[in-house]
């Protein structure tokens, strides 16, 4: 892709927005459509632009796999995490409420941000571990078979 | 439009337009989903679907071939099979209430309560991400850990047959290098 130099500098404006965005949706996910699903993918979709116009190298200097491999351990770790918390606070498993005893709905807003954010740390990790996962082997067809 | 699309997919041999029309698959599916205000599942076909997907397909697409190969068995007991699921799910159909009716069983068994509930319990303003994360909480995290199941099933697969194919390679040089040591022993005697 060294020679499309639109599409360099076009990505170069967009991941930026794309990342931006990805947060938008992971914690306004309380008030308009999306969550951790859907931010977890979008902020996927900024790294594999990345990649695919820049190559797997650079983009792998910038977010190394060993960092996306633990990132999707981390993410199930937070999301059950916060079940343990409330659990040790005296609340039930994923009990929200456990989190701001005297304003239960500040808890429940507290324990939503906080699951979310695992399940969009674990989404990102797995779409970005899958994408490198296919992009590291040695590709059969060349550029200008497409 | 859908079907359109998904014929064109399905008489195509060029991997490269289907992947792409897959992608416009799931695009007009995304539209559809809005006008039937599921924005968040809506949301989610477009970003996986039509993103993701996609681009992993393309990933596959490099490792394969370009063109599909022609079939070499008849079509037609799959069309038969294809035919009759496709009917009975049409007649399973036949059942199920309209769309936007306010008395399907959906709507007047927990729905409502849900409804009722989410604004003084959990007083957030969509009600998706209050069942998703709140009420249905067990749920999401056997969902996340499901995606984490499926990515670390990807990694071991993709991983181990890169090594072993490294394996491969080290085995042959090695061959090539003893047969050359044997070749250049041979030559010295």
């Amino acid at each position: 892709m060294r020679h499309h130099l639109i599409l360099r500098v076009v990505t170069k404006l967009l991941v930026g927005c794309i990342i931006l965005f990805a947060f938008y949706v992971q914690f306004h996910g309380d008030f308009s459509p999306g969550g951790g699903f859907q931010a977890g993918v979008i902020m996927a979709v900024a790294f594999i632009l990345y990649g695919i116009v820049f190559g797997l190298r650079k983009v792998q200097a910038v977010f190394p796999p060993w960092v996306v491999h633990k990132m999707v351990a981390l993410g199930v770790l937070i999301y059950a995490g916060t079940g343990v918390v409330s659990l040790f606070l005296g609340y039930g498993f994923l009990d929200y409420g456990a989190f701001a005893p005297h304003h239960p709905s500040h808890g429940q807003h507290y324990g939503i941000l906080a699951v979310e954010f695992g399940v969009g740390v674990t989404v990102t990790g797995v779409m970005v571990a899958i994408y490198y996962a296919f992009a590291a082997r040695p590709a059969r067809l060349s550029d200008e078979e497409w | 439009m859908l079907v359109v699309t998904a014929l064109a997919i399905v008489r195509l041999r060029n991997l490269f337009a289907v992947a792409m029309l897959s992608g416009v698959f799931s695009l007009l599916s995304a539209l559809l989903f809005v006008a039937m205000d599921a924005v968040d599942v809506a949301f989610t076909e477009a970003a996986v679907g039509a993103g993701i997907s996609t681009v992993l397909v393309l990933g596959t697409l490099a490792l394969t071939s370009r063109v599909e190969k022609p079939a070499s068995h008849s079509p037609l007991l799959p069309l038969f099979v294809v035919f009759v699921t496709g009917a009975v799910l049409i007649y399973g159909t036949l059942d199920m209430p309209n769309f936007g009716s306010a008395d399907a069983p959906a709507m007047t068994h927990v729905a409502p309560d849900y409804l009722k509930r989410t604004p003084e319990e959990i007083d957030v303003p969509n009600v998706v991400t209050a069942i998703l994360a709140s009420y249905r909480g067990y749920d999401t995290m056997g969902e996340t850990a499901v995606v984490f199941t499926a990515g670390i099933g990807v990694l071991l697969l993709m991983s181990g047959l890169r090594r072993r194919r490294e394996d491969d390679d080290d085995d042959d040089d090695d061959a090539d290098a003893d047969a050359q040591g044997a070749e250049e022993e041979g030559g010295v005697y």
